[in-house]
């Protein structure tokens, strides 16, 4: 099997993990993580500052190697074949968005281009994105003018301009009024009907309940992973919050 | 309620005390640039005092000579004394001068004609040709001067029965006297430029950084006023130039033996002022753009460029066209240099600088007033 | 084909930078017209300090004639050798003429004389000049007295050894013929060079250089693409360097263009790589502005730009010979005056190429290690 090769992923299983490991020296970063992110599943990935979340998810992108254990996103092995996730992710952070310094249309079609959508094929997908969004009249803007919402909205859909089979949100609605979360969730939920798996961070608890299921890390461990509900209920708790502050008390990590 | 004034004074005297200890901090963190900023005055003394010098001396040259005989080897001879000539090749036959040319080897080709000294004698006339490559016309200018004038003698030395009626020879001594303090005209152009890099370049890149990360908006709305918050960030430059002026002083004194042959108090003065002006200047710059690579490109082309050739460092303002003076009247560092220059090599005293400390003062006064009032209508 | 989409990023953010454009677009034209006018090393009103042992009619009228010929200002009348050496200590007097006390006579009785000249020779420009413009009145004179001297009819053959001049390449000797090509290098090295490294180190700092590592673009790419609008720019402004040299100096070229674009495509590969070198190690623009600070100074200074490097000691004459623009500027020099055939242009060739082979791995090297 030459190396370009996805492997063949049980049922519909779009992430795998398998004791997951990154290392710094004597620190352990991510300990032993393992789940299975199933497709057009909405994860929601929590866990303090500190805890180890973007190590992990910097694994799962492709960007770091790790130290032990296996993973593969979309098929392919991420210390083999990271280069071939990278076309097939998508992904969007609070800090690393749009250009500031270029318009709106020339952001969509650098990204687009960037990942492979033909060229006849961005202009009329960009108008049709902004319409859409009803941001048609800020095609010409530069970004840099645009408020935070408008500019997170634009940024989750060029994160999946290119139809991604997956894509990673770190912490993508800080610094927004709830009902601007509210709308951005929205775009969360279409994506997700269209079969896109979303992975994302967040440490908003009421997102938490968004996610089709959950994850909470405390020191690098995955201490606990199901589905808001069912969470809740092992927890005895009200909603995500209480879970979390269950989990997190015991935490030896803070950031 | 006891003295509320001096409380308040005294508050801000301490939130001022803080954030220039915080500059501080932010400056000395930076290991690589602490060092190069001290280390560069010394490199610039040492690239202007020994490295880019206009000492002509030991210009490489080629021969062609058919006749090889007493006479013509003895001239090339004569030539290489005084290092003032290098021979570095011998021709076989004059096309290859072109090539020694082309491949820049030499920067002159001595030609000799043929039966040189026999034709001297008897016909009373040879003749030499120095071929100079005029791409560099200074050069080709010296050295074929000197090599003119090293023959004439030579040739007067052979023919001691005056053949040539009524003749006048110059005989040229060329003057390397170590005590010339002419050679260190560059000193002052190094603390005028170096004291331009660090408080107006590097201060205004620093308050512009500021901005750019956004991180200005947090000072100002500090209890300290916005005016303080840059002076804070004008005061570690201002201790680091007058480290870098102590340094210049101190090398140029005791290890080029420069003479400081004015008076060291007006020298101190004045440099304080030339200080203040750049500091000034800095804080101009830093009102006007919006990006620290803005400010960095603006001081480089609208400050050090101008300073470097204009201020007499390197090239002689006399020779200068008439506008490009004028240009250079409106640039402090030219005052600086030129008051300096009177203090430390002339060794003046403060009557000779008066015209260049009002000047700085003027410039001084008109540049923080400008600056300020551009900073006050950017706060709103 | 990732790689148009970042060339058309790149040239959007550059062109849109509310400074950079203009700066490329002025420097030339100041670089161009205006160094080359202050960057003047020709010689005028030079001080003389005059000893005139003699005071006879002829020593006076020689005095005269120095001062007459606009070239000299009598900076003082000194009485003794030592007068005259502390005036130039002093920097009052640039050059001395001694005039010893018996002149007059012994050119009327002996039929020649002496005098003596003594440039201050620590600005070897000034001083070579100098005693080369004095010389040459000195010989005027010369020619006048003795055309009085010698009765009509009786043109004595002027034996003896003639010396000829003759300057190549430049006969007229113009200044700007030296300068111009170089200060194209010059600006080709800033733009190429030093441009992108601080556009680089700004990314840098602001964090946005990670940015498009999760996207598929690779490394290479992304430097590839943001040397790309400089190589353009550089490329457009050598050829306006061109028309600007040949419009208000009359240069062209003797040699062929087509060897100063091959030798740029070379020179700016190895340039960009330097460039590159410098965004590696810093990691602030301030630390970027001292890195290419010292840059200048020893590539640009002392590749023999403003002072010849022959002038230079041996020490420093080793450090110019590893500054590409050293070879690139001899090359320049070589096309526009010399028109130099291939065999001349091997070794520069060599060198550049070895620049751009040295500086591209130091490049790769640096950037593995940071990263």
């Amino acid at each position: 099997m030459s190396k370009r090769d996805p492997i063949l992923m049980p049922d519909n299983t779009v992430i795998l993990a398998k004791d997951l490991t990154k290392m710094y020296g004597d620190f352990t970063a991510v300990d032993h993580i393992s789940f299975e992110i199933k497709k057009g599943e909405i994860f929601g990935f929590l866990g303090a500052n500190g805890a180890g979340k973007t190590t992990a998810m910097r694994m799962l992108c492709g960007l770091s190697k790790s130290t032990s254990g296996q993973a593969w996103v979309a098929g392919y092995d991420i210390n083999r074949q990271s280069e071939y996730i990278k076309r097939r992710i998508g992904y969007m952070s609070q800090k690393f968005a749009l250009y500031e310094d270029l318009e709106v249309w020339e952001n969509i079609r650098m990204y687009a281009g960037i990942y492979g959508v033909p060229d006849r094929e961005i202009a009329p997908r960009t108008d049709e994105l902004l319409h859409r969004l009803g941001f048609e009249s800020e095609k010409k803007t530069l970004v840099k003018s645009l408020p935070l919402g408008w500019k997170q909205k634009l940024s989750f859909s060029v994160a999946i301009f290119h139809n991604p089979s997956i894509v990673f949100l770190d912490e993508p609605t800080g610094g927004v009024d709830p009902a601007t979360r509210r709308q951005f969730w929205e775009l969360i939920y279409q994506a997700a009907d269209r079969g896109i798996t979303v992975f994302v961070t967040t440490h908003y608890m009421d997102e938490a309940e968004y996610c089709d299921r959950v994850s909470i890390m405390v020191d690098g461990r995955i201490d606990a992973l199901d589905s808001p509900g069912n969470l809740k209920k092992a927890f005895n708790a009200k909603n995500m919050d209480e879970v979390f502050h269950q989990l997190a008390r015991g935490a030896r990590r803070k950031a | 309620m006891k003295n509320p004034q001096l409380h308040k004074a005294r508050a801000n005297w301490t939130f001022f005390m803080a954030f220039v200890r915080k500059e501080f901090h932010h400056i000395f963190r930076d290991r690589t640039s602490i060092l190069i900023l001290l280390v560069m005055p010394i490199l610039m003394l040492v690239l202007f005092g020994y490295a880019l010098n206009t000492e002509v001396k030991n210009s490489k040259i080629a021969v062609y000579d058919p006749s090889r005989d007493v006479v013509t080897r003895a001239m090339v001879e004569k030539l290489q004394i005084n290092n003032y000539f290098m021979l570095k090749k011998v021709l076989n036959n004059a096309s290859e001068a072109e090539k020694a040319f082309q491949s820049g080897e030499v920067s002159m080709v001595i030609v000799f004609s043929e039966n040189f000294y026999e034709n001297l004698l008897h016909g009373g006339y040879a003749q030499i040709q120095l071929l100079a490559d005029g791409s560099d016309p200074n050069t080709a200018s010296i050295i074929t001067t000197y090599a003119t004038t090293i023959l004439s003698s030579y040739q007067m030395e052979l023919m001691k029965t005056g053949k040539i009626p009524y003749l006048i020879t110059p005989e040229i001594k060329l003057l390397y006297n170590p005590s010339m303090v002419a050679a260190y005209n560059f000193v002052p152009g190094v603390m005028g430029m170096i004291l331009l890099l660090i408080c107006a370049m590097m201060t205004s890149v620093s308050i512009t950084r500021e901005k750019e990360r956004g991180t200005m908006e947090v000072l100002l709305v500090s209890p300290m006023k916005p005016l303080y918050v840059i002076l804070s960030k004008a005061v570690p430059y201002f201790f680091l130039s007058l480290v870098n002026l102590a340094t210049i002083l101190i090398i140029s004194y005791f290890i080029m033996h420069v003479p400081i042959a004015g008076s060291l108090f007006w020298l101190l003065v004045i440099s304080l002022v030339y200080i203040f002006v750049c500091l000034s200047l800095g804080l101009l710059i830093s009102t006007v753009v919006e990006t620290q690579m803005a400010a960095m490109i603006i001081s480089a082309m609208g400050l050090m460029m101008p300073v470097m050739l204009m201020s007499g460092m390197m090239f002689p303002i006399e020779n200068m066209p008439v506008y490009v003076r004028w240009i250079s009247e409106i640039i402090p560092a030219r005052w600086y240099i030129e008051a300096i220059r009177k203090l430390m090599i002339k060794g003046l005293g403060f009557s000779a600088i008066i015209q260049e400390l009002s000047v700085l003062v003027g410039m001084g006064i008109v540049l923080i007033a400008i600056s300020l009032r551009k900073f006050k209508i950017r706060l709103e | 084909m990732i790689l148009k989409y970042l060339v058309e990023k790149e040239f959007k953010q550059l062109l849109r930078n509310p400074i950079i454009p203009k700066f490329i677009f002025a420097f030339p034209f100041f670089a161009l017209l205006i160094l080359p006018m202050a960057a003047n090393f020709e010689v005028k009103d030079l001080n003389v300090c005059v000893v005139d042992n003699n005071r006879s009619t002829y020593s006076e009228r020689l005095v005269h004639q120095v001062t007459a010929s606009g070239y000299f200002r009598l900076s003082k009348v000194a009485g003794t050798y030592q007068e005259a050496l502390k005036s130039v200590d002093k920097d009052e007097s640039d050059i001395i003429l001694i005039v010893p006390p018996q002149f007059e006579q012994d050119l009327i009785r002996e039929q020649e004389a002496r005098v003596m000249i003594l440039p201050n020779a620590v600005n070897g420009i000034k001083g070579g000049l100098g005693s080369a413009y004095l010389a040459s009145i000195v010989s005027d004179f010369n020619r006048d007295i003795r055309a009085e001297l010698i009765p009509a009819g009786q043109t004595a053959k002027l034996s003896g050894i003639d010396v000829t001049r003759i300057f190549k390449f430049n006969p007229k000797l113009k200044y700007k013929f030296f300068m111009v090509p170089a200060i194209m290098v010059m600006l080709l090295s800033i733009i190429t060079g030093f441009l992108p490294a601080f556009n680089i180190v700004a990314e840098k700092e602001a964090g946005t250089i990670e940015q498009l590592n999760v996207t598929p673009a690779s490394k290479f790419y992304l430097i590839v693409a943001k040397l790309i609008p400089f190589w353009t720019i550089g490329f457009v402004v050598l050829n306006i360097c061109f028309g600007v040299a040949w419009l208000f100096y009359g240069m062209l070229p003797a040699g062929s263009v087509l060897t100063i674009y091959l030798f740029a495509v070379v020179f700016v590969l190895a340039f960009s790589g330097l460039g590159l070198v410098i965004s590696n190690y810093a990691n602030t623009i301030q630390q970027a502005v001292f890195l290419i600070f010292f840059c200048i100074i020893t590539f640009i200074f002392m590749s023999g730009m403003y002072t010849p490097v022959d002038n230079m000691p041996q020490w420093a004459q080793y450090i110019s010979d590893i500054s590409p623009l050293k070879y690139f500027i001899q090359v320049m020099r070589l096309v526009y005056l010399k028109g130099s055939a291939t065999a001349e242009l091997v070794q520069p060739m060599l060198a550049l190429l070895g620049f751009a082979l040295v500086f591209n791995s130091w490049a790769v090297l640096s950037y593995r290690k940071s990263n």
